[in-house]
């Protein structure tokens, strides 16, 4: 079908947050967020936080943002726990982490 | 909303390293876990780095895996998708970091010395579909000149971005679209070159893979800024990955309305027909082109008239390469200053190169214009494989020359070339080490043109051919000191008088070896030596005293010229040796030498 040139801003609109995971930002300027996703981190609900945090900066089309999996982060009882790195600053570790406050986190470095 | 996107390479390299049965396994397989509401699986256009293929990205990590095989799929699916541990063993490891693995494509030398501009879709979307293309800012530029910018002030934008015709010549791009636009007259038309013949560019090959519709924009832009309501585009038949994606890409347009009539409603039509050419390499020189889309056989004509006046059908014609078209939508969006700010005094921008040859990361680069070929082949190609020492680099084809190792630091741009005696080209970049011979190279590219010149012109048909029987009399130690004279007379002689720019360059080749390695041709000549050991009538294979008596050599030896006792050193029957060199390879105490 032919489309206009709204029909063409909101193809643009829709699919970008789609593929805003692709953007290859440099590494040095943006904020990492990693989340443990060993055995023990994914039995104790980390695959919730790490979706939670993806949904949330494809929703906010958040750029500069890389929300990223590892492996076992090493306190298997504090689980889920997330590792925040900003440019410039010491890196913080959350533990016993809910998708809810995972939401926080990012909220609060997005700002 | 996918939480991954597996990216896997279809470019020509990696999907002939089987990158399509890769895909289908990632397909299979994440719907057999039920995990296809989470994860998509996406093919690419090139990511360039074709030398450690097939290439799969995975984000949001960035996580870049090389050398993939489809029996590998199994495990990146469980460590990876589902545990979220990266599988280092697949990791891309850099040689400069001691071989550490690297965690993602940004990381590699390869990449950080990179600009991506005509390239900056190629690996990251989908080219089958045109809703990716549209996200990353697809056909904006487009609605942009549509609907705010007059014919005047798009040709305007492209001249003062300074954008030189990437296909080779460098002729500036916004002057040749003025000449088309002033032209009155009812039919014009917009072509793309996509004949890529050099040996070793796939340039435009990519491009027209991992971004189709970035060429049919710009071409729809150029339409729309000097008048014209139908393009061509001429692609080589031998690019069968590239000429599909094209007909998708056109068909989608098409689908859209980005293509045809009253396109998005502005009252402006275009079209764009494919016209596949068969492979002759002087279907590359823009008259040739337009002849043989006009259903003729493909031979060039006298200049002028030029095809802004008189060109495909005798219209008023504007031909750019596709890299050329590559960069105009950019341009358009982000502003002529954005791009003259990249690049040296008179040529701006960036530009493709495709490393082939004696380099470690062969594969396709962006680079900003005035990076030198020293970036280039050390820190983005990795040097040459094994140690070697680097000889020279031959830009710009059969129409280029060789550039050597002291000229490594010059900034590449196209006057800089040309002053060393090679030209820009459309960006195939060979690189040679000590083992090649360079009067061998030259008869190399000699032997390319003189089986594609068309015919029409006697200094083209049957100067090149005399030319390169100068240097098998060379190469077969057979020449004199005169002949090399005479040699490059000729080819002042060819360069001066042909018609068509295939037999004014054809010589090139040869006079850049003489500028910078006469030594060798003076080798071949006076002492009947090839230096590179490379040509076969002037070396021999010798057996040392390292020679145990195995007899694997004599077993090996097609023509049998190697005898002795067993236990006891061998000799070859020089009269008998056809030089094959299959004695020196399977020597297991490495006792055989060529000299």
């Amino acid at each position: 079908m032919k489309k206009s040139i709204a029909d063409i801003m909101a193809i643009r609109e829709s699919m970008q947050s789609q593929i805003i995971l692709r953007d290859n930002v440099d590494a040095e300027k943006e904020i990492h967020i990693i989340v443990g996703m060993g055995t023990c981190g994914i039995n104790a609900g980390a695959r919730e936080v790490f979706n939670a945090l993806v949904d949330y900066v494809e929703e906010h089309e958040l750029k500069g943002v890389r929300v990223t999996r590892t492996g076992c982060l090493g306190d298997c009882d504090d689980e889920p726990m997330i590792e925040v790195h900003v440019p410039g600053k010491e890196k913080e570790i959350y533990k016993k982490v809910t998708a809810e406050q995972a939401v926080e986190i990012i909220k609060k470095l997005a700002k | 909303m996918y939480r991954t996107h597996i990216l896997v390479c279809g470019g020509t390299g990696c999907h002939s390293n089987n990158s399509g049965k890769i895909r289908e396994a990632f397909e299979e397989q994440i719907k057999a876990r039920g995990l296809e509401n989470d994860v998509c699986v996406v093919g690419t256009g090139c990511f360039g780095l074709c030398a450690v293929g097939p290439i799969i990205i995975i984000y949001p990590e960035g996580a870049f895996y090389s050398c993939v095989k489809v029996e590998d799929v199994p495990e990146i699916i469980e460590e990876h998708i589902v545990k979220g541990r990266l599988v280092e063993r697949l990791l891309y490891h850099e040689k400069a970091l001691g071989n550490k693995a690297v965690h993602s494509l940004a990381e590699t030398n390869f990449y950080k010395k990179q600009t991506r501009v005509a390239l900056r879709n190629c690996g990251v979307i989908n080219p089958e579909k045109i809703d990716e293309y549209i996200a990353r800012d697809g056909y904006q530029a487009l609605i942009k000149c549509l609907t705010q910018l007059t014919p005047q002030q798009i040709i305007d934008i492209v001249s003062a971005s300074g954008l030189r015709g990437r296909g080779g010549a460098g002729f500036p791009t916004g002057r040749k679209w003025q000449f088309a636009k002033n032209q009155v007259n009812d039919t014009k038309y917009v072509c793309c070159n996509a004949d890529e013949g050099d040996p070793g560019a796939f340039m435009d090959r990519s491009v027209l893979e991992g971004d189709p519709h970035a060429v049919l924009e710009a071409m729809t832009i150029a339409g729309y800024a000097i008048g014209s309501h139908q393009g061509y585009i001429y692609v080589r038949a031998e690019y069968p990955i590239a000429v599909e994606r094209l007909k998708i890409a056109i068909a989608q347009s098409r689908e859209y309305g980005l293509l045809g009539d009253d396109i998005l409603g502005t009252g402006f039509s275009f079209d764009i027909e494919l016209k596949l050419g068969s492979g002759a390499f002087v279907c590359g020189e823009e008259t040739a082109l337009m002849t043989s889309i006009e259903g003729h056989r493909g031979e060039p004509r006298p200049r002028p008239p030029f095809p802004a006046v008189k060109g495909l059908f005798g219209k008023p014609t504007i031909l750019n390469n596709v890299e050329t078209y590559a960069n105009i939508t950019q341009i358009i969006m982000n502003g002529p200053e954005w791009f003259a700010a990249m690049g040296t005094e008179k040529s701006k921008g960036t530009k493709v190169f495709a490393l082939g040859g004696k380099i470690t990361n062969t594969g396709l680069v962006e680079i900003p214009m005035g990076t030198t070929l020293r970036e280039i082949i050390e820190d983005i190609g990795g040097g040459c494989p094994n140690g070697k020492k680097f000889k020279a680099a031959q830009t710009g084809g059969p129409s280029g020359g060789c550039i050597p190792a002291e000229h490594l630091d010059i900034p590449i741009d196209y006057d800089n070339l040309i002053s060393i005696g090679s030209m820009m080209g459309s960006g195939g970049m060979i690189v040679m080490d000590e083992d090649n011979c360079m009067v061998d190279i030259a008869k190399f590219f000699l032997e390319f043109t003189v089986d594609e010149s068309c015919g029409k012109c006697t200094p083209c048909r049957i100067g090149n051919r005399r030319l390169l029987e100068y240097l098998e009399k060379i190469t077969s130690g057979k020449a004199t000191m005169q002949d090399l004279d005479d040699m490059e007379q000729l080819c002042y002689y060819i360069k001066a008088n042909s018609l068509c720019g295939l037999g004014q360059t054809a010589p090139n080749p040869v006079l850049s070896t003489l500028r910078y390695f006469r030594d060798e041709y003076e080798a071949h000549i006076k002492e009947r030596r090839c230096p590179a050991h490379v040509c076969k009538q002037l070396i021999q294979y010798k057996i040392t005293d390292k020679c145990i008596g195995c007899t694997a050599c004599a077993r090996k030896c097609p023509v049998g010229a190697i005898s002795g006792v067993r236990g006891q050193m061998h000799v070859i029957d020089q009269d008998k040796c056809v030089k094959c060199g299959q004695c020196m390879s399977i020597c297991p105490k490495k006792a055989i030498i060529k000299e």
